[in-house]
Protein backbone atom coordinates (compact mmCIF):
# COMPACT_ATOMS: atom_id res chain seq x y z
CA UNK A 1 0.00 0.00 0.00
CA UNK A 2 1.30 3.05 -0.74
CA UNK A 3 0.57 6.57 1.24
CA UNK A 4 1.96 9.12 -0.58
CA UNK A 5 -0.93 11.66 -1.22
CA UNK A 6 -0.10 13.08 -4.82
CA UNK A 7 -0.43 16.77 -5.83
CA UNK A 8 -4.99 16.88 -6.37
CA UNK A 9 -5.09 18.13 -9.69
CA UNK A 10 -6.22 21.79 -9.32
CA UNK A 11 -9.29 22.96 -11.13
CA UNK A 12 -9.65 24.39 -13.89
CA UNK A 13 -10.71 28.34 -13.77
CA UNK A 14 -7.26 29.08 -11.38
CA UNK A 15 -4.88 29.98 -13.46
CA UNK A 16 -1.49 30.40 -11.28
CA UNK A 17 -1.26 26.82 -11.30
CA UNK A 18 2.61 28.26 -11.63
CA UNK A 19 5.60 25.91 -10.33
CA UNK A 20 5.05 25.89 -6.99
CA UNK A 21 8.77 27.36 -6.04
CA UNK A 22 7.25 30.86 -8.36
CA UNK A 23 3.93 30.96 -6.68
CA UNK A 24 5.09 34.06 -4.61
CA UNK A 25 5.79 36.14 -7.65
CA UNK A 26 2.98 38.63 -8.04
CA UNK A 27 2.62 38.93 -11.50
CA UNK A 28 1.11 35.27 -12.09
CA UNK A 29 -1.12 35.48 -9.40
CA UNK A 30 -2.53 39.51 -9.48
CA UNK A 31 -5.62 38.10 -11.81
CA UNK A 32 -6.57 35.08 -9.65
CA UNK A 33 -6.44 37.11 -6.30
CA UNK A 34 -8.71 39.64 -8.13
CA UNK A 35 -11.21 36.84 -8.98
CA UNK A 36 -11.63 35.11 -5.60
CA UNK A 37 -11.13 37.94 -3.27
CA UNK A 38 -14.62 39.04 -2.86
CA UNK A 39 -16.05 35.68 -2.37
CA UNK A 40 -13.29 34.75 0.10
CA UNK A 41 -14.55 37.84 1.97
CA UNK A 42 -17.93 36.87 2.16
CA UNK A 43 -17.18 32.84 2.96
CA UNK A 44 -15.03 34.01 5.47
CA UNK A 45 -17.19 36.56 7.07
CA UNK A 46 -19.98 34.26 6.77
CA UNK A 47 -18.98 32.50 10.33
CA UNK A 48 -20.82 29.71 10.14
CA UNK A 49 -20.46 27.14 13.01
CA UNK A 50 -17.38 24.65 12.58
CA UNK A 51 -17.50 21.37 10.97
CA UNK A 52 -20.80 22.27 8.81
CA UNK A 53 -18.84 23.05 6.12
CA UNK A 54 -19.76 19.88 4.15
CA UNK A 55 -22.30 18.98 5.83
CA UNK A 56 -20.65 15.92 7.65
CA UNK A 57 -20.58 16.16 11.87
CA UNK A 58 -17.06 16.22 12.65
CA UNK A 59 -15.72 13.93 15.25
CA UNK A 60 -13.43 16.77 16.89
CA UNK A 61 -15.36 20.49 16.19
CA UNK A 62 -12.78 23.42 17.72
CA UNK A 63 -14.84 26.44 17.76
CA UNK A 64 -13.06 29.93 18.68
CA UNK A 65 -10.68 27.82 20.72
CA UNK A 66 -8.25 31.02 22.30
CA UNK A 67 -5.22 30.37 24.75
CA UNK A 68 -3.72 32.80 26.43
CA UNK A 69 -0.74 32.28 29.22
CA UNK A 70 -0.33 35.28 31.87
CA UNK A 71 3.55 36.23 32.51
CA UNK A 72 4.25 38.52 35.24
CA UNK A 73 4.57 41.51 32.71
CA UNK A 74 2.88 40.04 29.84
CA UNK A 75 0.44 37.86 28.21
CA UNK A 76 1.26 35.34 25.49
CA UNK A 77 -1.06 34.56 22.76
CA UNK A 78 -1.08 31.31 22.60
CA UNK A 79 -3.92 29.86 20.29
CA UNK A 80 -5.62 32.57 19.19
CA UNK A 81 -9.70 32.24 17.57
CA UNK A 82 -9.12 28.65 16.07
CA UNK A 83 -11.61 26.67 14.44
CA UNK A 84 -11.03 23.23 12.79
CA UNK A 85 -12.59 20.35 12.33
CA UNK A 86 -11.50 16.48 12.34
CA UNK A 87 -13.69 13.93 10.39
CA UNK A 88 -13.56 9.57 11.27
CA UNK A 89 -11.31 8.73 8.36
CA UNK A 90 -9.70 11.98 7.86
CA UNK A 91 -5.84 13.03 9.36
CA UNK A 92 -5.81 16.63 9.39
CA UNK A 93 -1.90 18.05 9.80
CA UNK A 94 -1.39 21.53 12.11
CA UNK A 95 1.82 22.85 10.64
CA UNK A 96 3.81 25.81 11.67
CA UNK A 97 7.09 26.79 13.04
CA UNK A 98 8.51 26.68 16.50
CA UNK A 99 6.88 28.86 18.98
CA UNK A 100 3.58 29.42 16.46
CA UNK A 101 1.57 27.64 19.33
CA UNK A 102 0.93 24.81 17.65
CA UNK A 103 1.68 22.24 20.77
CA UNK A 104 -0.35 24.68 23.11
CA UNK A 105 -3.35 23.60 20.84
CA UNK A 106 -2.64 19.67 21.66
CA UNK A 107 -2.01 20.36 25.08
CA UNK A 108 -5.04 22.23 25.46
CA UNK A 109 -7.30 19.59 24.00
CA UNK A 110 -5.93 16.89 26.28
CA UNK A 111 -6.71 19.28 29.14
CA UNK A 112 -3.08 19.66 30.20
CA UNK A 113 -2.08 23.12 29.84
CA UNK A 114 -0.47 24.76 32.74
CA UNK A 115 -2.11 27.09 35.55
CA UNK A 116 -1.22 30.35 34.63
CA UNK A 117 -3.38 29.41 31.16
CA UNK A 118 -7.05 30.72 30.31
CA UNK A 119 -8.72 28.52 27.54
CA UNK A 120 -11.94 30.17 26.14
CA UNK A 121 -13.98 29.18 23.13
CA UNK A 122 -14.85 25.15 22.50
CA UNK A 123 -13.58 22.15 21.73
CA UNK A 124 -16.39 19.16 21.33
CA UNK A 125 -15.93 15.34 20.99
CA UNK A 126 -18.14 13.44 19.16
CA UNK A 127 -17.30 9.67 18.97
CA UNK A 128 -19.84 7.72 16.94
CA UNK A 129 -21.19 5.77 20.10
CA UNK A 130 -20.78 6.96 23.51
CA UNK A 131 -20.56 10.01 24.95
CA UNK A 132 -20.07 13.56 23.67
CA UNK A 133 -17.33 15.54 25.73
CA UNK A 134 -16.55 19.10 25.94
CA UNK A 135 -12.62 19.08 25.92
CA UNK A 136 -12.86 22.94 27.61
CA UNK A 137 -14.21 22.95 30.78
CA UNK A 138 -14.91 19.74 31.81
CA UNK A 139 -13.28 18.69 35.30
CA UNK A 140 -9.79 17.53 35.45
CA UNK A 141 -11.63 14.26 37.33
CA UNK A 142 -13.97 13.80 33.83
CA UNK A 143 -11.08 14.14 31.46
CA UNK A 144 -8.96 11.76 33.11
CA UNK A 145 -11.50 8.79 33.76
CA UNK A 146 -13.41 9.63 30.70
CA UNK A 147 -11.17 11.65 27.64
CA UNK A 148 -7.39 11.46 28.13
CA UNK A 149 -6.35 7.63 26.06
CA UNK A 150 -9.69 6.40 26.16
CA UNK A 151 -10.99 8.84 23.79
CA UNK A 152 -8.32 11.10 22.48
CA UNK A 153 -5.27 9.09 22.46
CA UNK A 154 -1.43 11.08 22.27
CA UNK A 155 1.41 9.55 20.65
CA UNK A 156 4.20 11.45 22.66
CA UNK A 157 6.59 13.61 20.96
CA UNK A 158 9.65 12.04 22.77
CA UNK A 159 8.98 8.17 23.47
CA UNK A 160 11.95 7.88 25.68
CA UNK A 161 10.74 10.36 28.11
CA UNK A 162 6.73 8.99 27.84
CA UNK A 163 7.31 6.00 28.57
CA UNK A 164 8.18 4.42 32.18
CA UNK A 165 11.35 2.87 32.43
CA UNK A 166 11.25 0.58 35.04
CA UNK A 167 8.72 -0.97 33.02
CA UNK A 168 8.86 -3.96 30.06
CA UNK A 169 6.91 -2.91 27.18
CA UNK A 170 4.75 -6.25 27.63
CA UNK A 171 3.91 -5.06 31.12
CA UNK A 172 3.06 -1.59 29.53
CA UNK A 173 0.83 -2.55 26.97
CA UNK A 174 -1.09 -5.28 29.36
CA UNK A 175 -1.34 -2.73 32.21
CA UNK A 176 -2.84 0.06 29.85
CA UNK A 177 -4.95 -2.76 28.17
CA UNK A 178 -6.48 -3.82 31.48
CA UNK A 179 -7.02 0.02 32.74
CA UNK A 180 -9.29 0.09 29.41
CA UNK A 181 -11.69 -3.35 30.16
CA UNK A 182 -9.38 -6.10 29.36
CA UNK A 183 -9.30 -8.90 31.82
CA UNK A 184 -6.01 -10.14 33.11
CA UNK A 185 -6.84 -13.70 30.82
CA UNK A 186 -7.42 -11.07 27.45
CA UNK A 187 -4.49 -8.78 27.98
CA UNK A 188 -1.77 -10.78 26.95
CA UNK A 189 -2.80 -12.07 23.74
CA UNK A 190 -4.43 -8.61 23.13
CA UNK A 191 -0.92 -6.58 23.89
CA UNK A 192 0.73 -8.81 21.48
CA UNK A 193 -1.89 -8.06 18.69
CA UNK A 194 -1.11 -4.08 19.10
CA UNK A 195 2.22 -4.82 18.99
CA UNK A 196 2.22 -6.38 15.87
CA UNK A 197 -0.55 -4.01 14.45
CA UNK A 198 2.56 -1.01 14.93
CA UNK A 199 5.49 -3.81 13.49
CA UNK A 200 6.52 -4.53 16.87
CA UNK A 201 8.31 -7.88 17.41
CA UNK A 202 6.68 -9.96 20.21
CA UNK A 203 10.46 -10.42 21.25
CA UNK A 204 11.23 -6.84 21.78
CA UNK A 205 8.44 -6.38 24.19
CA UNK A 206 10.46 -7.90 27.25
CA UNK A 207 12.64 -5.21 27.35
CA UNK A 208 12.72 -2.15 28.84
CA UNK A 209 12.29 1.53 27.01
CA UNK A 210 16.28 1.99 27.42
CA UNK A 211 16.79 -1.15 26.12
CA UNK A 212 14.94 -0.12 22.59
CA UNK A 213 16.03 2.23 19.45
CA UNK A 214 14.24 5.59 19.16
CA UNK A 215 12.20 3.86 16.61
CA UNK A 216 11.39 0.55 18.83
CA UNK A 217 10.20 3.08 21.53
CA UNK A 218 8.13 5.18 19.11
CA UNK A 219 5.96 2.16 18.25
CA UNK A 220 5.76 0.83 21.02
CA UNK A 221 4.68 4.87 22.17
CA UNK A 222 2.30 4.46 19.46
CA UNK A 223 0.37 0.97 20.32
CA UNK A 224 0.22 2.21 23.90
CA UNK A 225 -1.85 5.35 21.94
CA UNK A 226 -3.93 2.36 19.93
CA UNK A 227 -4.52 -0.10 22.93
CA UNK A 228 -7.81 1.65 24.19
CA UNK A 229 -8.57 2.28 20.15
CA UNK A 230 -9.38 6.08 20.71
CA UNK A 231 -11.42 7.22 17.87
CA UNK A 232 -8.98 10.10 17.87
CA UNK A 233 -5.25 9.79 17.84
CA UNK A 234 -3.30 13.02 18.45
CA UNK A 235 0.42 12.70 17.47
CA UNK A 236 2.77 15.70 18.24
CA UNK A 237 5.66 16.15 16.37
CA UNK A 238 6.06 12.17 16.73
CA UNK A 239 8.50 12.21 14.07
CA UNK A 240 11.36 14.34 15.66
CA UNK A 241 14.60 12.10 15.90
CA UNK A 242 13.73 9.67 14.01
CA UNK A 243 15.66 8.50 10.72
CA UNK A 244 14.15 8.59 7.22
CA UNK A 245 12.86 4.96 6.79
CA UNK A 246 11.61 5.28 10.50
CA UNK A 247 9.71 8.50 10.34
CA UNK A 248 7.71 6.85 7.01
CA UNK A 249 6.96 4.09 9.24
CA UNK A 250 5.41 6.08 11.78
CA UNK A 251 3.23 7.96 9.40
CA UNK A 252 2.10 5.23 7.80
CA UNK A 253 0.99 3.68 10.53
CA UNK A 254 -1.34 6.84 11.42
CA UNK A 255 -1.86 6.62 7.60
CA UNK A 256 -3.49 2.81 8.22
CA UNK A 257 -5.03 4.05 11.34
CA UNK A 258 -6.91 6.75 9.14
CA UNK A 259 -7.71 4.58 6.34
CA UNK A 260 -9.44 2.01 8.99
CA UNK A 261 -11.90 4.83 10.18
CA UNK A 262 -9.97 6.29 12.99
CA UNK A 263 -8.99 10.29 13.02
CA UNK A 264 -5.69 11.74 13.46
CA UNK A 265 -4.78 15.46 14.49
CA UNK A 266 -0.82 15.43 13.55
CA UNK A 267 1.11 18.88 14.75
CA UNK A 268 4.32 18.88 13.02
CA UNK A 269 7.19 21.30 11.56
CA UNK A 270 7.77 18.65 9.19
CA UNK A 271 6.12 19.54 5.85
CA UNK A 272 7.27 16.50 3.77
CA UNK A 273 5.49 14.34 7.21
CA UNK A 274 2.07 16.74 6.23
CA UNK A 275 2.20 15.76 2.61
CA UNK A 276 3.30 12.23 2.75
CA UNK A 277 0.28 11.39 4.61
CA UNK A 278 -2.21 14.36 5.88
CA UNK A 279 -5.93 15.00 3.68
CA UNK A 280 -6.19 18.30 4.75
CA UNK A 281 -3.16 20.81 6.30
CA UNK A 282 -3.82 23.64 8.52
CA UNK A 283 -1.40 26.01 8.50
CA UNK A 284 -0.51 28.02 11.90
CA UNK A 285 1.16 31.39 12.35
CA UNK A 286 1.61 33.40 15.05
CA UNK A 287 -1.14 31.75 17.23
CA UNK A 288 -3.64 31.73 14.39
CA UNK A 289 -4.59 29.37 11.58
CA UNK A 290 -4.37 31.16 8.58
CA UNK A 291 -4.88 28.94 5.90
CA UNK A 292 -6.69 25.41 5.63
CA UNK A 293 -6.57 23.06 2.55
CA UNK A 294 -6.81 20.08 0.93
CA UNK A 295 -3.69 18.60 1.18
CA UNK A 296 -2.42 18.38 -2.38
CA UNK A 297 -4.14 21.30 -3.23
CA UNK A 298 -2.13 23.45 -0.39
CA UNK A 299 1.33 22.08 -1.84
CA UNK A 300 0.45 22.77 -5.29
CA UNK A 301 -1.07 26.24 -5.24
CA UNK A 302 -0.94 27.74 -1.80
CA UNK A 303 -3.08 31.08 -1.30
CA UNK A 304 -1.64 32.65 2.37
CA UNK A 305 1.79 34.31 1.13
CA UNK A 306 3.22 32.99 4.45
CA UNK A 307 2.78 29.44 3.38
CA UNK A 308 3.74 30.38 0.14
CA UNK A 309 7.22 31.60 1.76
CA UNK A 310 7.13 28.08 3.92
CA UNK A 311 7.36 26.10 0.68
CA UNK A 312 9.34 27.97 -1.07
CA UNK A 313 11.98 27.43 1.93
CA UNK A 314 11.88 23.95 1.60
CA UNK A 315 14.84 22.48 0.01
CA UNK A 316 13.71 20.93 -3.04
CA UNK A 317 11.86 24.46 -4.14
CA UNK A 318 13.41 27.59 -4.02
CA UNK A 319 15.49 26.59 -0.41
CA UNK A 320 14.60 30.11 0.53
CA UNK A 321 14.02 31.29 3.73
CA UNK A 322 11.06 33.21 4.62
CA UNK A 323 12.03 36.92 4.99
CA UNK A 324 12.73 38.47 8.31
CA UNK A 325 11.62 37.08 11.88
CA UNK A 326 8.24 35.57 13.39
CA UNK A 327 6.61 38.00 16.03
CA UNK A 328 6.51 37.42 20.05
CA UNK A 329 3.60 36.10 21.26
CA UNK A 330 3.28 38.78 24.19
CA UNK A 331 3.64 41.64 21.49
CA UNK A 332 1.22 40.46 17.84
CA UNK A 333 0.38 43.52 16.04
CA UNK A 334 -3.15 44.56 15.70
CA UNK A 335 -3.55 43.08 12.11
CA UNK A 336 -2.56 40.60 10.13
CA UNK A 337 0.23 38.54 12.26
CA UNK A 338 2.53 38.10 9.06
CA UNK A 339 2.29 41.26 7.17
CA UNK A 340 5.34 42.93 8.49
CA UNK A 341 7.22 39.92 6.74
CA UNK A 342 4.65 39.62 3.62
CA UNK A 343 5.68 41.41 0.25
CA UNK A 344 2.12 41.85 -0.34
CA UNK A 345 1.12 43.43 2.20
CA UNK A 346 -0.95 47.09 2.21
CA UNK A 347 -2.51 49.48 4.64
CA UNK A 348 -5.51 46.69 4.80
CA UNK A 349 -3.26 44.54 6.74
CA UNK A 350 -2.97 46.80 9.56
CA UNK A 351 -6.85 45.55 10.15
CA UNK A 352 -7.21 41.93 11.32
CA UNK A 353 -8.10 39.90 8.28
CA UNK A 354 -11.72 37.90 8.76
CA UNK A 355 -11.70 34.53 10.64
CA UNK A 356 -12.63 31.59 9.12
CA UNK A 357 -14.58 28.94 10.32
CA UNK A 358 -16.12 25.29 9.16
CA UNK A 359 -15.95 24.87 5.50
CA UNK A 360 -12.92 23.19 4.38
CA UNK A 361 -10.74 25.24 2.21
CA UNK A 362 -10.05 28.72 3.84
CA UNK A 363 -7.30 31.11 4.15
CA UNK A 364 -6.92 34.42 6.19
CA UNK A 365 -5.61 37.14 4.10
CA UNK A 366 -6.34 40.33 2.50
CA UNK A 367 -4.08 39.39 -0.55
CA UNK A 368 -4.61 35.73 -0.98
CA UNK A 369 -2.30 34.15 -3.81
CA UNK A 370 -5.31 32.17 -5.18
CA UNK A 371 -7.96 29.63 -3.78
CA UNK A 372 -7.51 26.15 -6.02
CA UNK A 373 -10.98 25.07 -4.38
CA UNK A 374 -14.08 27.08 -5.59
CA UNK B 1 49.15 12.69 3.39
CA UNK B 2 49.88 16.25 3.22
CA UNK B 3 46.80 18.03 1.18
CA UNK B 4 44.47 20.30 2.73
CA UNK B 5 41.80 18.56 4.40
CA UNK B 6 40.30 16.96 7.58
CA UNK B 7 40.41 13.27 7.01
CA UNK B 8 39.78 9.69 8.51
CA UNK B 9 41.99 7.49 8.38
CA UNK B 10 40.67 3.35 8.66
CA UNK B 11 38.92 4.58 11.57
CA UNK B 12 37.51 2.02 14.14
CA UNK B 13 35.25 2.55 17.21
CA UNK B 14 33.63 0.14 19.02
CA UNK B 15 31.03 0.42 21.90
CA UNK B 16 30.35 -2.15 24.43
CA UNK B 17 32.10 -5.10 22.21
CA UNK B 18 30.03 -3.97 19.09
CA UNK B 19 31.77 -2.80 16.75
CA UNK B 20 30.23 0.59 15.00
CA UNK B 21 33.06 1.55 12.48
CA UNK B 22 35.34 -0.84 11.01
CA UNK B 23 38.21 1.08 8.83
CA UNK B 24 36.05 4.21 7.72
CA UNK B 25 38.13 6.65 5.46
CA UNK B 26 36.55 9.60 4.78
CA UNK B 27 37.92 12.82 3.89
CA UNK B 28 36.27 16.90 3.73
CA UNK B 29 37.88 19.28 1.67
CA UNK B 30 38.02 22.64 1.89
CA UNK B 31 35.37 24.52 0.02
CA UNK B 32 33.68 21.33 -0.18
CA UNK B 33 30.27 19.88 1.43
CA UNK B 34 30.51 16.25 1.80
CA UNK B 35 27.03 14.34 2.54
CA UNK B 36 26.97 11.43 4.70
CA UNK B 37 24.39 8.87 4.48
CA UNK B 38 23.62 5.55 6.44
CA UNK B 39 21.13 3.45 7.91
CA UNK B 40 20.25 4.09 11.53
CA UNK B 41 22.79 3.42 13.80
CA UNK B 42 25.55 2.52 10.94
CA UNK B 43 28.14 4.87 13.01
CA UNK B 44 27.61 8.56 11.22
CA UNK B 45 27.39 10.53 14.20
CA UNK B 46 30.06 8.32 15.93
CA UNK B 47 32.18 9.56 12.82
CA UNK B 48 31.65 13.12 12.98
CA UNK B 49 32.49 12.96 16.88
CA UNK B 50 35.46 11.57 15.75
CA UNK B 51 36.13 14.29 13.02
CA UNK B 52 35.61 16.91 15.48
CA UNK B 53 37.99 15.53 17.74
CA UNK B 54 35.63 14.63 20.61
CA UNK B 55 36.29 10.96 20.69
CA UNK B 56 39.37 9.06 20.15
CA UNK B 57 39.14 6.36 17.76
CA UNK B 58 40.33 2.63 19.24
CA UNK B 59 42.16 2.44 15.76
CA UNK B 60 43.08 4.83 12.43
CA UNK B 61 43.80 8.05 12.93
CA UNK B 62 42.46 11.66 12.34
CA UNK B 63 44.54 14.02 10.21
CA UNK B 64 43.96 17.79 9.50
CA UNK B 65 46.15 19.00 6.45
CA UNK B 66 47.98 16.06 6.70
CA UNK B 67 48.91 16.56 10.32
CA UNK B 68 47.78 13.31 13.07
CA UNK B 69 45.31 15.32 15.14
CA UNK B 70 43.30 11.99 17.03
CA UNK B 71 44.76 8.48 17.61
CA UNK B 72 47.23 9.48 19.65
CA UNK B 73 46.11 10.40 23.46
CA UNK B 74 47.62 13.79 23.89
CA UNK B 75 45.57 16.73 25.14
CA UNK B 76 45.06 18.91 21.66
CA UNK B 77 46.09 22.38 21.77
CA UNK B 78 43.26 24.81 21.10
CA UNK B 79 44.50 26.52 18.20
CA UNK B 80 43.85 22.99 16.49
CA UNK B 81 40.80 21.66 18.45
CA UNK B 82 38.98 25.13 17.35
CA UNK B 83 39.75 24.71 13.67
CA UNK B 84 36.84 21.99 13.41
CA UNK B 85 33.48 22.79 14.99
CA UNK B 86 30.25 20.55 15.43
CA UNK B 87 26.80 20.99 15.39
CA UNK B 88 24.33 18.47 16.93
CA UNK B 89 20.65 18.19 16.05
CA UNK B 90 19.51 19.31 19.81
CA UNK B 91 20.08 22.32 20.33
CA UNK B 92 18.82 21.65 24.25
CA UNK B 93 21.23 18.98 24.92
CA UNK B 94 24.23 20.99 23.53
CA UNK B 95 23.62 24.28 25.54
CA UNK B 96 24.22 24.93 29.20
CA UNK B 97 20.47 25.67 30.85
CA UNK B 98 22.25 28.50 33.07
CA UNK B 99 23.68 30.36 30.55
CA UNK B 100 21.84 33.19 28.49
CA UNK B 101 21.73 33.31 24.38
CA UNK B 102 25.11 35.36 24.31
CA UNK B 103 27.26 33.98 27.02
CA UNK B 104 26.91 30.78 25.18
CA UNK B 105 28.28 32.01 21.96
CA UNK B 106 30.70 34.31 23.48
CA UNK B 107 31.91 30.97 26.17
CA UNK B 108 34.40 29.39 23.60
CA UNK B 109 36.19 32.81 22.92
CA UNK B 110 36.39 33.06 26.72
CA UNK B 111 37.59 29.45 27.48
CA UNK B 112 40.47 30.29 24.82
CA UNK B 113 41.48 33.55 26.68
CA UNK B 114 40.11 36.27 24.38
CA UNK B 115 39.49 39.71 26.43
CA UNK B 116 36.16 40.47 27.53
CA UNK B 117 35.40 43.20 25.21
CA UNK B 118 36.00 41.76 22.34
CA UNK B 119 34.40 38.65 22.88
CA UNK B 120 31.31 40.49 23.56
CA UNK B 121 31.48 42.46 20.22
CA UNK B 122 32.16 39.09 18.32
CA UNK B 123 29.20 37.46 19.96
CA UNK B 124 27.16 40.29 18.76
CA UNK B 125 28.62 40.36 15.29
CA UNK B 126 27.92 36.61 14.92
CA UNK B 127 23.93 36.97 16.44
CA UNK B 128 23.39 39.17 14.04
CA UNK B 129 24.68 36.98 11.52
CA UNK B 130 22.50 34.02 12.18
CA UNK B 131 19.45 36.10 12.79
CA UNK B 132 18.93 36.67 16.64
CA UNK B 133 17.87 39.59 17.61
CA UNK B 134 19.87 41.73 20.08
CA UNK B 135 16.64 41.26 23.16
CA UNK B 136 17.03 37.49 22.36
CA UNK B 137 20.23 37.53 23.50
CA UNK B 138 19.99 37.95 27.55
CA UNK B 139 17.66 34.81 27.51
CA UNK B 140 18.16 31.61 28.58
CA UNK B 141 17.71 28.32 26.90
CA UNK B 142 14.22 27.98 28.29
CA UNK B 143 13.04 31.20 27.18
CA UNK B 144 13.56 30.71 23.51
CA UNK B 145 12.42 28.47 20.78
CA UNK B 146 14.04 25.47 19.18
CA UNK B 147 14.93 27.44 16.02
CA UNK B 148 16.16 30.33 18.11
CA UNK B 149 18.45 28.43 19.98
CA UNK B 150 19.93 26.21 17.44
CA UNK B 151 20.74 29.66 15.82
CA UNK B 152 22.89 30.34 18.78
CA UNK B 153 24.58 27.50 18.08
CA UNK B 154 25.46 27.94 14.85
CA UNK B 155 26.62 31.45 16.12
CA UNK B 156 28.59 29.51 19.23
CA UNK B 157 30.20 26.94 16.31
CA UNK B 158 31.73 29.93 14.01
CA UNK B 159 32.82 32.07 16.66
CA UNK B 160 36.37 30.99 16.11
CA UNK B 161 36.14 30.55 12.24
CA UNK B 162 36.91 27.18 12.17
CA UNK B 163 37.66 25.58 8.92
CA UNK B 164 35.38 22.66 9.40
CA UNK B 165 31.89 22.88 10.54
CA UNK B 166 30.18 18.85 10.99
CA UNK B 167 26.17 19.09 10.41
CA UNK B 168 24.98 16.44 12.87
CA UNK B 169 21.17 16.33 11.74
CA UNK B 170 21.55 19.93 12.42
CA UNK B 171 17.98 21.03 11.11
CA UNK B 172 16.52 18.02 11.42
CA UNK B 173 14.17 19.19 14.25
CA UNK B 174 13.48 23.22 12.79
CA UNK B 175 10.83 24.43 10.43
CA UNK B 176 11.44 24.81 6.50
CA UNK B 177 11.86 28.68 6.69
CA UNK B 178 15.08 28.12 9.85
CA UNK B 179 16.35 25.00 8.12
CA UNK B 180 16.63 26.91 4.72
CA UNK B 181 17.99 30.23 6.89
CA UNK B 182 20.46 28.53 8.79
CA UNK B 183 21.83 26.56 5.62
CA UNK B 184 22.17 29.80 4.28
CA UNK B 185 24.60 31.21 6.84
CA UNK B 186 26.48 27.69 6.38
CA UNK B 187 26.73 28.46 2.63
CA UNK B 188 28.12 32.26 2.95
CA UNK B 189 30.21 31.74 5.57
CA UNK B 190 31.73 28.66 3.41
CA UNK B 191 32.27 30.50 0.80
CA UNK B 192 34.04 33.47 2.54
CA UNK B 193 36.21 30.95 4.42
CA UNK B 194 36.94 28.27 2.18
CA UNK B 195 35.90 26.21 5.34
CA UNK B 196 34.94 22.18 4.78
CA UNK B 197 31.44 21.17 5.76
CA UNK B 198 30.04 17.36 6.61
CA UNK B 199 26.16 17.31 6.44
CA UNK B 200 24.56 14.60 8.34
CA UNK B 201 20.81 14.43 7.20
CA UNK B 202 18.12 12.16 6.35
CA UNK B 203 16.37 14.26 4.06
CA UNK B 204 17.14 13.62 0.50
CA UNK B 205 16.30 16.92 -0.72
CA UNK B 206 18.26 18.77 1.84
CA UNK B 207 21.36 16.00 0.55
CA UNK B 208 20.66 16.89 -3.29
CA UNK B 209 20.21 20.39 -2.48
CA UNK B 210 23.22 21.40 -0.61
CA UNK B 211 25.66 18.29 -0.14
CA UNK B 212 28.58 18.58 -3.43
CA UNK B 213 29.50 15.06 -3.16
CA UNK B 214 28.01 12.24 -1.21
CA UNK B 215 29.30 9.33 0.96
CA UNK B 216 27.61 6.13 1.70
CA UNK B 217 28.15 4.61 5.07
CA UNK B 218 27.68 1.03 5.28
CA UNK B 219 25.57 -0.85 8.27
CA UNK B 220 27.63 -1.34 11.18
CA UNK B 221 29.05 -4.41 10.84
CA UNK B 222 28.29 -7.02 13.66
CA UNK B 223 30.89 -8.37 16.19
Amino acid sequence: MTTTREPAPVPAGTTSVAPAGTAAAPDTTSAPYTATAPDTATAAGSGGPAGTGDGRPGLLEVDGLTVRFQLRDAVVQAVTDLHLTVHPGELLAVVGESGCGKSVLAHALLGLLPGNATVTGQARLRPPTGEKHDLVGSSERHLARAVRGRVVGLVPQSPATALNPVRTGRRLLEETLRAHGRTRREAPAAAERVAADVGLDPADLDRHPHELSGGMAQRLATALALAPDPPLLLADEPTTGLDRPLVDHTLDLLRRRCDAGGAVLLITHDLAAARRIADTVAVMYASRIVERRPTGELFAAPAHPYTAGLLDALPERAFRPVPGHPPMLTDLPPGCAFAPRCDRATDVCRTPPAPFAGAPARVACHHPLTLGAP
Amino acid sequence: MTSTALAAHEVAVSFGGRRVLDGVDLCVAPGETVGLRGPSGSGKSTLARVLALLHAPEAGHVTLDGHRVAGARHRLPAAVRTRVAILFQSPRAATDPRLGLADIIAEPLRATGTPEAQARARAAELADLVGLTPDLLARRPHAVSDGQLQRACLARALVHRPDYLLCDEATAMLDASTQAHLAAVVTDYQRQHAAGVLLITHDPALMARWATRVVDLPSAPRS
